[in-house]
């Protein structure tokens, strides 16, 4: 039972939703791009949307600059 | 030198297209690298005028300042390579039809300056054009640190990333490191249209 984050193997919790994933890996920047399976998450669906056991969650966070 | 690995890299160069979104340090810099490079097509979106404060890192002159980033940049570009095709849009990305400019060209550059823009338009062009290539960039500010540099993909989109380094809220930005970011993207374009250099 696990997921992995950003090539990290983590602990796969039943009904665990994005945000709280986010909070669970300390991942507190506010611009993130969050992809599941390769499917891109859009931010309003953070909180609606559970993990699934098994997936591969890609977590970027953009930083201003350019 | 290989004559016709060149060639057939000039041929395949020459019919491909790349959109820019932003022309500040990033999208001005990966613009004149894709033009020696020998690109076709450039599509150049930006709705800003160059200031005296741009030229630390951007690829504008002195006598351009006031002038808009999209003709003054276009100007360059031509005098390096003047049968480049180049649509210009001298225009504000606005929210929910960010990738209008977009649909015709082989790859996209993310070259935006905030964090909130950077975003909002990755997540627009991942989600309403899921098949088209997306270079990004993210920690361009400070100097140093080339090695923290790394190329990270998630699908089609190719993140020029430096998940240490800090926001340009609260660093400086400076020459050659944003030109290194920026060339680095017009590097990646390459490999998504020849495929690796092998």
């Amino acid at each position: 039972m696990s997921i992995e984050v950003n090539g990290k193997e983590v602990e796969w919790i039943k009904n665990e939703n994005i945000k709280d994933l986010l909070k669970r890996m300390k991942y507190t920047f506010p611009l993130i791009i969050v992809k599941i399976n390769d499917k891109i998450i859009p931010r309003p669906e953070f909180s609606n949307v559970t993990v699934p056991n098994n997936s591969k969650i890609a977590v970027i966070h953009m930083i201003s600059g350019g | 030198m290989n004559k016709l690995k060149s060639e057939k890299i000039k041929k395949r160069l020459k019919t491909s297209s790349v959109g820019i979104a932003g022309l500040g340090g990033l999208g001005s810099n990966a613009a004149i690298a894709l033009a020696r490079a020998g690109i076709g097509r450039l599509v150049l979106i930006d709705f800003d005028i160059v200031e005296e404060s741009n030229l630390t890192r951007q690829y504008y002159f002195l006598d351009q300042i006031g002038k808009p980033k999209t003709l003054a940049l276009n100007d360059n570009i031509k005098k390096i390579n003047p049968k480049i095709k180049i649509d210009l849009y001298n225009e504000k990305l606005e929210k929910d039809s960010m990738e209008k400019r977009f649909i015709d060209v082989d790859v996209i550059i993310e070259a935006l300056d905030s964090a909130e823009i950077k975003t909002a338009f990755v997540e627009e062009i991942l989600t309403k054009l899921p098949d088209k290539p997306i270079v990004a960039a993210s920690g361009v500010a400070g100097y140093g640190h080339s090695d923290r540099i790394t190329t990270k993909q998630l699908g089609n989109l190719y993140m020029c990333y430096d998940e240490h380094a800090p926001s340009c809220d609260d660093d400086v930005l400076m020459a050659p490191r944003v030109a290194l970011i920026a060339n680095w993207q017009a590097n990646l374009v390459l490999e998504i249209l020849l495929g690796e250099d092998k």
